[in-house]
């Protein structure tokens, strides 16, 4: 097999706090294949997005500290200056965020915004830059983009606004597109439209896409393989049909558990929602066993002294518990 | 039949926006226009729709945290909305909420003990000291928190926790009916769960009311009796939980249905994708609000505003189509499970 696009081992991102070092992110794996749409979930604070910063590179250092290998076409980020990491950013890797407001440059209008990155990265001139800016807009689906080209980020909804970070985002034409929750800001009927213009660029365009999200509805749309965080640790990976069908980590177990599902007052499926009882632990205490043991239900006193290793328990479906099952459990 | 409990009627908010050279009034936001509904004891109705349509104005409204523009509020059967203050005082105890943020909702300078006994203490619910720490102590049980935590100051509790303490709060005033405004939004999955739990088995255990307010259907719909959808400050349509995700009778709702992502993979679906951002309140599209984004907009749509009628029993919706023949109207069957694709 050829070498993956980017190939991410143990990565490890702390963060030095006054009351102990935050292990944010604990050593984690995993590949991203050329074209390919890869998912991170997991809930609030797990590291989904210190995982993106770190494979980008903006981690504030310190008090951040980044250890493992990123290795992007073969190369480590790691190991490349900042000089050649800028060249890369936004260029080979770009990356959207879930505020778009944020991230765009309040004073600059569009075609500035979007041209900049052509300008720096390709040497187009400022008129080249705004026509392919305005072949941006077009291709995001912004009308009018002749006029909008040059509004201001405020004068934009928030749906145009993310639609124009995603301009800025493809400008370069990446082959990797770091997605930070997309579309958690937008309106339901907003992200439709994102997600549908995300499914159709990829088409297109062919870039790979790491989607980071906490919604398992948009998990289950667009990604091809999922990666399920927890406590700054993988806890499972698996193709997404698999994932859903036949989660292996009591957490993902949990998760699916968790959220109602559209529709299920029309099967007569409405069930009482699963509850994981208890809270996520503190990264700031180093935790022996098992990330999940305090709020697992099957957790024995083997998983509060050891930590489980990821093991394949299906043909690429990997979990990290001492009990998942090695067979499909019937659902 | 007995009376709901809550009555709102053709209730309006337009928040004047003050601009030019004296100040004076140059616009208004037409945030809520117009809304009728009622809740009984012991239901649940969801307000649904998209950001900025006007769902919390109608929350704050029915609370009298500001005047309205016009229409009634009526609580059961006595009018509230044009009552004194001192008068309404009794009845603000029967009415509580209970919003997204905990962090924000909650005094920081005040323990639980003090959040939860101010309410009784103000509505003089009980007697005497031990009376209130006796109450203290069972609205910690009621939201499952160890009673001993009373001591603890908001900062110290995480956020599931805190929106426990929220709740626990709006109960201690013995509350016919609880407004929640995005109440579990801000929290983490599997927080969320607990929550959504913990609303309904009280609203069970207490028969409460319950206006829940949310943009998150799929949680609507496991939560709900009843659904009313807004659009631009109006309600398009209303109808009991089932019917309104079996057969939506709303282009809009339709729309709304089918944008959710389901957590079922490669699951088959009608998408309908809406074209465009919704129009803003200051200045709604004449005819019917939906019809820049409608993909079944006709000439009437442009020009005159539909009203709510009746579908089918107990389902209502505003649009222009079911004065059609069954033939020509897109909205007349049954296309939920296509929509959201219900396996
Ligand atoms: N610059 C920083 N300094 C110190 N700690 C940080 C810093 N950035 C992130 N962290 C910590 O790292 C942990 C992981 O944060 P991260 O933002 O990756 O979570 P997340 O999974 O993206 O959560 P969310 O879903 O809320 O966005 C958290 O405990 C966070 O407080
Ligand atoms: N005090 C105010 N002054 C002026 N305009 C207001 C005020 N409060 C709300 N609005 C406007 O009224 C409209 C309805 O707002 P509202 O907060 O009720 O929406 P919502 O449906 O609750 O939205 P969200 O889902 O974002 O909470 C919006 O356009 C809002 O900007
Ligand atoms: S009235 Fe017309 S524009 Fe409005 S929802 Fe019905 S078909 Fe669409
Ligand atoms: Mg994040
Ligand atoms: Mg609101």
């Amino acid at each position: 097999m050829s070498e993956p696009l980017l190939q991410v081992e143990q990565l490890q991102t702390h963060f030095w706090t006054p009351d102990g070092i935050n292990r944010a992110v604990d050593g984690i794996s995993f590949h991203v294949g050329a074209g390919e749409t890869v998912a991170i979930v997991g809930e609030s604070g797990c590291g989904k997005s210190v995982t993106a910063m770190s494979m980008l590179r903006l981690i504030p250092e310190p008090p951040g500290k980044i250890a493992g290998s990123i290795k992007f076409q073969g190369k480590d980020l790691l190991k490349l200056s900042e000089k050649e990491m800028r060249a890369i950013r936004g260029n080979e890797i770009s990356m959207i965020f879930q505020e778009p407001m944020t991230s765009l440059n309040p004073v600059l209008n569009v075609a500035r915004q979007i041209g900049e990155t052509l300008r720096l990265h390709q040497g187009l001139s400022a008129r080249q830059a705004e026509d392919k800016a305005i072949e941006m807009l077009t291709l995001v689906g912004i009308p009018e983009p002749a006029r909008r080209v040059r509004e201001y980020p405020h004068q934009l909804s928030g749906g145009m606004r993310q639609r124009v970070m995603i301009a800025i985002a493809l400008a370069c034409n990446p082959k990797l597109l770091i997605a930070d929750e997309p579309t958690t800001a937008l309106d339901v009927t907003i992200q439709a439209q994102i997600l549908d213009l995300m499914r159709d660029l990829k088409h297109r365009v062919g870039a790979a896409i790491v989607l980071i999200t906490h919604d398992l509805g948009v998990v289950a749309e667009v990604a091809e393989r999922v990666i399920v965080m927890y406590a700054g640790k993988k806890v499972e990976e698996a193709q997404v049909g698999a994932l859903f069908r036949t989660p292996r980590h009591p957490y993902t177990q949990g998760l699916l558990g968790s959220v109602p599902k559209l529709g299920s007052s029309l099967t007569g499926t409405e069930t009482r929602l699963a509850e994981i009882p208890g809270l996520v632990p503190s990264l700031k205490r180093k935790i022996d066993g098992c990330v999940f043991a305090s709020r697992c239900a099957y957790a024995t006193d083997l998983c509060r002294k050891l930590a489980p290793a990821l093991e394949e328990k299906a043909p690429g479906h990997v979990a990290a518990c001492h009990y998942a099952m090695k067979e499909a459990i019937a659902a | 039949m007995s009376r709901p409990v809550l009555e709102v009627m053709d209730l309006k908010k337009h928040f004047p926006i003050h601009g030019g050279f004296f100040g004076g009034v140059t616009a208004k936001v037409y945030a809520v226009d117009g809304i009728s509904f009622s809740i009984d004891k012991g239901e649940t109705l969801s307000l649904v729709g998209e950001s900025g349509c006007g769902k919390s104005t109608v929350g704050k409204a029915i609370l009298r945290l500001f005047g309205l523009t016009d229409g009634q509020v009526v609580l059961d059967g006595t009018r509230i909305d044009d009552m004194p203050a001192g008068t309404l005082r009794p009845l603000r105890r029967r009415i509580q909420v209970v919003f997204q943020d905990p962090y924000s909702s909650l005094n920081p300078r005040m323990r639980v003990r003090d959040i939860l006994a101010e309410p009784i203490r103000n509505f003089g619910l009980a007697k005497n000291k031990a009376e209130l720490e006796e109450r203290v102590a069972l609205l910690m049980d009621k939201v499952r928190l160890p009673r001993d935590a009373v001591g603890r100051w908001p900062h110290e509790f995480s956020g599931g926790q805190r929106q426990r303490i929220g709740i626990a709060r709006a109960l201690a005033a013995e509350p016919d009916i609880i407004i929640c405004d995005e109440a579990v939004s801000a929290l983490d999955v599997s927080v969320k769960a607990q929550i959504v739990n913990l609303l309904q088995d009280l609203q069970k255990e207490l028969g409460l009311a319950m206006l829940f307010i949310s943009h998150d259907l799929a949680i609507v719909e496991h939560m709900t009796h009843r659904v009313a959808v807004m659009y631009l400050g109006k309600i398009v349509e209303v109808a009991t939980k089932r019917d309104l995700f079996s057969a939506p009778k709303h282009p809009y709702t339709e729309a709304l249905l089918s944008a959710v992502p389901v957590p079922m993979p490669g699951a088959a679906r009608e998408r309908i994708i809406l074209k465009g951002d919704v129009p803003s309140p200051i200045n709604p599209p004449k005819g019917c609000r939906f019809h820049t984004r409608c993909g079944y907009a006709f000439d009437r749509c442009r020009v005159d505003e539909p009203v709510l009628k009746i579908t089918d029993a107990g389902h209502w919706a505003a649009c222009h189509l079911h004065d059609r023949p069954a033939a020509e109207n897109p909205m007349a069957g049954a296309k939920g499970a296509d929509l959201i694709a219900a396996h």
